[in-house]
């Protein structure tokens, strides 16, 4: 369990997925991908064994849990797919800005 | 938080597109990144504190905005067309630096300064693609990534801090990564200098849009780049819109057009609103935007969307049909709020301070205190009110504000009114000091060609419709009115001239 600071980066322990945190809820929680806790990035990854049935992250997009309060974007793509508490993040409509600049 | 994150992203996800240039012959995404790599092993041997750019908007740009963040060293970008002891004394602020400039522009500094300078062509190496480039940039979001001194026309230019937490979450919070398809191009007009010019550069290359740069805006080139470099989205600042405008109406009715210009978004200053009409029927596929921001905001804060545009042109409500002239509604990440003098909130329609705060805004200057409040608001020093629908209206710098007989009145309401007049060119309404009133309203006018009015048959056009404490006092017509390289008015300039002239007759 751990604050999810925006802008804290996150690795998987069983693949190549990175995220950055752009939005955490108040209360602590367990970020997972492939079905394994997931670390800081810069930590030893845990032990544990790649779930890959899901769809994995893909890079640039958003995930976010039921509730809206966690949002992470993917910097670094993998076969894992991510969770919170035990929860599956599911991947955020995108809806762009006209481009001003 | 690295601007480098959004760089190695980029090069992972579509690194063979083309970032900045022609198709056939720009740098693509992975090009850029491998020469921000060794352009940051250039800035680490140099020792210094700053990377400088000196120079016209090229593909350097990218290279040393993103070098400078991989170095974890701020990035400079200056005006080349300050005079030497201007440039001189901004460099003696960023002292020891290494700038970007061309041997002309070396000749300019002074020679008891530290300053390690490199040319354009020292910057696009050939990389040995067998040496492993480390990406050990460092990710505290606290860094300072842009230093931007901001055009104060008295005292000292102040230095905007933007750090990389700011830039990042502007990219963010605004862009989808790779949300461009690979036709697409934006055509970058706007100096390296000006915050719009970095944002443009970042933007453009985290969507994945191929950048086309114009280094010094001229109407003609810029038409011909949008042409033959099919380009498919641009910015322009006001004045910038108002030539191109004009060019295509010389070209009369067998011109072809901008076909392939899909969105055209504008900003940085008011745009008089004949400009825009005009833009609009000259461009019927084209989508206009109008974005509000500020250096010290990370660029964009709200902007009025296409939707919107067509919305408030064919909407018979009077309420909407207004919403042109404003700048739309505040990004999903930013909040606005209007204040009194006081600091207090004011509500719906009533005019007042505008107040921004999001991750983006950074508020601060180099070398003085923070001027977020303690719970993160930024007062932006620009007047303003919010209607009902959440829209914002911009009313100019709160400075710039006349105060007459006790009334606040706000110049660009007395301008709109005189731009709609058929022989007015230009307008800018100013106080100049008066015994009676503390400030009268003098209205400085630039007519069309072959044009003619009469300083009375101007006044009570005026008069119809606007409030009698709002009508100017005195008409000065004037070829040109003063404005810096980016479109802003030089209002202080004017001013001093009319004052000077005491009763400001002729100038």
């Amino acid at each position: 369990m751990a604050l999810l600071k925006a802008g804290g980066r996150w690795a998987s322990s069983v693949c190549d997925t990175e995220v950055i945190v752009v939005k955490g809820p108040e209360n602590e929680v367990t970020l997972s991908c492939g079905g394994v806790d997931m670390v800081e990035a810069g930590s030893d990854p845990v032990s544990g064994e790649l779930d890959d049935s899901g769809d994995g992250t893909q890079l640039g997009k958003r995930y976010v849990d039921d509730e809206d309060t966690i949002e992470v974007l993917c910097t670094k793509p993998g076969a894992g797919s991510l969770g919170a508490d035990g929860n599956a993040l599911q991947l955020k409509d995108a809806k762009p800005l006209p481009a001003s600049d | 938080m690295n601007l480098m994150m959004l760089l190695e992203m980029a090069a992972g996800g579509f690194g063979d597109r083309v970032a900045v240039g022609s198709l056939n012959d720009g740098l693509t995404v992975k090009q850029i990144f491998d020469n921000a790599g060794a352009a940051a092993e250039r800035f680490r041997n140099a020792n210094v504190e700053n990377v400088a750019m000196i120079d016209i908007t090229s593909p350097s740009l990218p290279i040393c905005l993103f070098g400078a963040s991989w170095a974890g060293l701020p990035f400079v970008p200056l005006n080349y067309r300050l005079t030497d002891q201007e440039l001189n004394a901004l460099l003696e602020r960023i002292s020891p630096s290494i700038a970007l400039m061309q041997p002309d522009t070396k000749e300019r500094i002074s020679n008891t300064l530290e300053v390690n300078s490199f040319t354009r062509d020292d910057l696009i190496t050939s990389i040995d693609p067998e040496i492993e480039i480390s990406t050990d940039w460092n990710m505290d979001g606290e860094d300072t990534a842009i230093l931007l001194f901001t055009s104060g026309t008295t005292g000292e230019p102040k230095a905007a801090v933007l750090r990389q937490r700011h830039l990042v979450s502007y990219i963010l919070g605004s862009v989808e990564f790779m949300s461009a398809g690979e036709e697409e191009a934006a055509l970058i007009s706007v100096p390296p200098y000006h915050i719009a010019g970095i944002a443009a550069t970042l933007s453009n290359l985290y969507a994945g849009r191929r950048v086309v740069q114009l280094p010094e805006f001229d109407a003609e080139k810029w038409i011909e780049l949008v042409r033959s470099e099919s380009i498919t989205s641009a910015m322009v600042v006001p004045t910038m819109l108002s030539r191109i405008v004009d060019h295509l109406v010389s070209e009369g009715p067998d011109s072809q057009g901008l076909p392939t210009l899909r969105a055209l978004s504008y900003g940085g200053g008011k745009m008089p609103q004949p400009t825009i009409e005009t833009a609009l029927e000259l461009l019927p596929d084209t989508n206009f935007v109008n974005a509000y921001g500020l250096t010290e905001t990370s660029s964009t804060v709200a902007l009025l969307g296409p939707e919107e545009h067509r919305e408030a042109f064919s909407s018979s409500d009077e309420l909407v049909r207004k919403r042109i002239s404003s700048v739309g509604k505040p990004l999903p990440t930013i909040e606005v709020s209007i204040r009194d003098e006081g600091g207090n909130e004011l509500p719906v329609d009533e005019s007042g301070e505008i107040w921004v705060r999001g991750e983006q805004v950074s508020g601060e200057y180099k070398g003085s205190q923070l001027t977020l409040t303690e719970d993160g608001w930024f007062p932006t020093h620009d007047g303003g009110w919010l209607d009902s629908g959440g829209y914002l209206f911009v009313t100019g710098r709160i400075d710039d504000v006349i105060v007459k007989g006790g009334q606040n009145i706000s110049p660009g309401e007395i301008e709109e009114v005189l731009l709609q007049h058929n022989a007015v060119a230009d307008a800018a309404a100013i106080g100049v000091p008066d015994q009676q009133w503390g400030e009268k309203i003098v209205a400085t006018i630039v007519l069309h060609p072959e044009q003619e009015v009469a300083e009375e048959e101007l006044k009570s056009y005026a008069k119809e419709q606007l409030r009698s404490n709002r009508t100017p006092d005195e008409i000065v017509f004037l070829n040109e009115l003063p404005y810096n390289e980016t479109g802003k008015l030089l209002r202080r300039v004017l001013k001093e001239k009319l004052v000077a002239l005491g009763d400001g007759s002729t100038i």
